[in-house]
């Protein structure tokens, strides 16, 4: 079961350069959720912070009842056994192979045999597709693997929080999308909260239950996947429709001559694009936490664009998605009921 | 005036801050060191890697040492007629002061920079926050290992180097000088005791701990990629080398305070 995570007015500056102000938001317990960003703007320092490692100027992180940034060392390592974590390079440690790497948390926080660490490494490794690595040290393996690597070991220990830093980055389409669908997969299995950060659109529009987005050492926006997608907000549109035309430039900011010579070509923003629906476990289950599809839409009362929630083989989700349900309490309530 | 602001805010860094949180590093440490159970693992491998480190260029650098004092201080006695003291006193300069001092630099430069670069690549490679994400406490992992290791080796070094120092000392002094072997070991413990023996391996345990701890304090603050390790491990000789120095001073006035010295 995840954890709720609420963090509240979390503010962080290196000596005189402030990273973000007054960062407020909630990841819902067991939800899956996706940090945007242009490059610099403090995801990765928002994810050490959120564990402990960095400390911020002010603001909590409430986890668990418990107030990160302001625990003693001794309760912070407790809480910290909660959490999954994949850094932006896989932090492996270099002087083990793959293997060691990935049973490290496993030797050190549980009295599984050797046997049993084996047999889990070996599964996790699978999962990630890393089959047959075992002995590879991670200087000797491309960033993907390393990343994958990374990912397994964050993963051996089942966490109740999973934070993922870039684990597209360096990874090719097709990879990036079956890790997507193994997120996907874990989120459904293990119920853990899932904090994600990502530069890819793709993963953006479709795995996250919520998005949110920092620019200017701001949290621009955070909330449920179709408000961001249908957002007419100038940054957060620009970014997850990966676009030119908007505030965000080479240098995080585009200055006053970029935009007002974009205002006299007189290009304007455009429809939005349509919203893709999110993607489904592989084997056809319903996360406990996943909403239907175009469910805030409605409650908010947004016409979503034209062709949206229409998937790669044409089925319409908002149509499919009644029907879907009622297929899987049919299958799924059986044997639930069996074991009552 | 935002440049005087600046050049406040360097000068407070280097005077407080950074001492406060070296002071803080060391303080942790310190209460990682009884923490159960002991890494002896690593206490051992690093203890080897230093003294791989650090042995060769040691004897390389004992020898010359030893023979350069048995010149000068020879010369200087043959001088004043006491020619058989030659081995007391060259007994007494190696291993009262030069045998700590060679110590000191060699652990400060070759063992010191070794474990900031260690600690410096594994920072700027995450694996340290890894290490706490994972409920691990790095000073208990890896400095408290490295510092223990480091001063082990510095009590072994420090008695290298006065053996080879000595050894080197007559050699030159029967050789060269045509001083007589027996009159060499037998003026030995003229001045020198036994008492200044164990000063110089206080001394060495001290230096080990020491650099050990600069080193680390470096290396795990290191940031800014590669060349940031690289400055950290310059700054570590740098500073290591400053305060082993200050450190045997200190010591030393200590020693002839509270040890009664021999006379002739
Ligand atoms: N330990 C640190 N000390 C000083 N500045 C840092 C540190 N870590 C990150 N920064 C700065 O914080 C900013 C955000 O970094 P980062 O979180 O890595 O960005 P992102 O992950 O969004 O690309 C950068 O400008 C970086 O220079
Ligand atoms: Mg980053």
């Amino acid at each position: 079961m995840g954890v709720e995570i609420r963090v509240e007015g979390l503010t962080k500056s290196f000596g005189r350069q402030v990273i973000w102000e007054d960062v407020t938001l909630t990841l819902p317990a067991g939800e899956i959720s996706v940090l945007l960003g242009p490059s610099g703007t403090g995801k990765s320092v928002f994810l050490k912070t959120m564990v402990g490692l960095l400390k911020p100027d002010r603001g909590h992180c409430w986890i668990d009842g418990r107030d990160m940034p302001n625990l003693r060392e001794r309760d912070m390592y407790e809480v910290r056994k909660l959490f999954g974590v994949l850094f932006q390079d896989g932090a492996l440690f270099g002087s083990m192979n793959l293997f060691d790497n990935i049973a490290f948390p496993l030797r050190e926080h549980t009295r599984k045999s050797e046997s049993e660490v084996r047999r889990i490494v070996l599964e996790k490794m699978e999962m990630v597709g890393l089959a047959g690595a075992q002995n590879k040290f991670p200087g000797e393996i491309s960033g993907g693997m390393r990343k994958r690597a990374g990912l397994a070991r964050a993963l051996v220990l089942d966490p109740q929080i999973i934070l993922c830093d870039e684990p597209d980055s360096g990874l090719d389409p097709v990879r990036t999308v079956l890790l997507n669908q193994l997120i996907v997969d874990l989120n459904a299995e293990i119920e853990a909260t899932i904090l994600i950060v990502t530069h890819d659109i793709n993963t953006a529009r479709t795995v996250p239950d919520n998005i949110g987005m920092l620019f200017l050492r701001q949290l621009v926006m955070f909330g449920p996947r179709e408000m961001l997608l249908s957002s007419e907000e100038p940054v957060v549109r620009q970014f997850l429709n990966a676009r030119k035309v908007g505030p965000i430039g080479m240098s995080e900011e585009k200055d006053l001559s970029e935009l007002e010579a974009e205002a006299r070509l007189g290009r304007d923003p455009g429809a939005l694009p349509p919203i893709p629906p999110q993607l489904m476990t592989s084997d056809g289950r319903i996360r406990r936490t996943q909403h239907a599809p175009g469910e805030w839409l409605r409650a908010h009362g947004v016409t979503p664009p034209e062709g949206s929630f229409i998937d790669e083989m044409g089925r319409d989700w908002l149509e499919e998605w009644p029907r879907y349900v009622s297929a899987m309490s049919a299958d799924a309530g059986r044997p639930a009921e069996g074991a009552h | 005036m935002a440049r005087a602001g600046k050049m406040a805010d360097g000068v407070a860094n280097v005077t407080l801050r950074e001492p406060g949180r070296f002071f803080a590093l060391s303080l942790d440490t310190f209460r990682a060191l009884f923490t159960w159970p002991f890494q002896w693992r690593e206490f051992l491998q690093q203890a080897w890697f230093i003294v791989s480190v650090t042995v060769a260029p040691t004897i390389m650098v004992a020898i010359p040492f030893g023979a350069i004092l048995s010149l000068q201080v020879g010369n200087l006695i043959r001088q004043l007629g006491a020619q058989s003291q030659t081995g007391s006193t060259a007994v007494l300069a190696i291993v009262r002061e030069a045998s700590p001092i060679v110590t000191a630099l060699l652990i400060a430069a070759a063992a010191g920079s070794a474990i900031c670069a260690d600690l410096g690549a594994r920072k700027i490679r995450e694996e340290i926050d890894a290490m706490e994400v994972l409920g691990i406490n790095p000073l208990h992992r890896l400095v408290v290992p490295r510092v223990l290791a480091c001063a082990f080796v510095g009590l072994f070094l420090n008695g290298i180097v006065s053996v080879v120092g000595i050894a080197g000392g007559y050699v030159f002094n029967v050789m060269l000088q045509g001083g007589t072997p027996g009159a060499y070991i037998a003026s030995f413990s003229g001045l020198a005791q036994l008492s200044d023996l164990y000063q110089a391996e206080v001394k060495a345990v001290v230096f080990g701990i020491t650099a050990a701890l600069v080193a680390s304090y470096k290396g795990l603050t290191a940031s800014g990629g590669p060349k940031g390790v690289g400055d950290a491990v310059n700054q570590t000789v740098v500073i290591a080398a400053m305060a082993l120095f200050v450190e045997n001073f200190v010591l030393s006035a200590l020693y002839f305070q509270l040890v009664p010295q021999k006379g002739m």
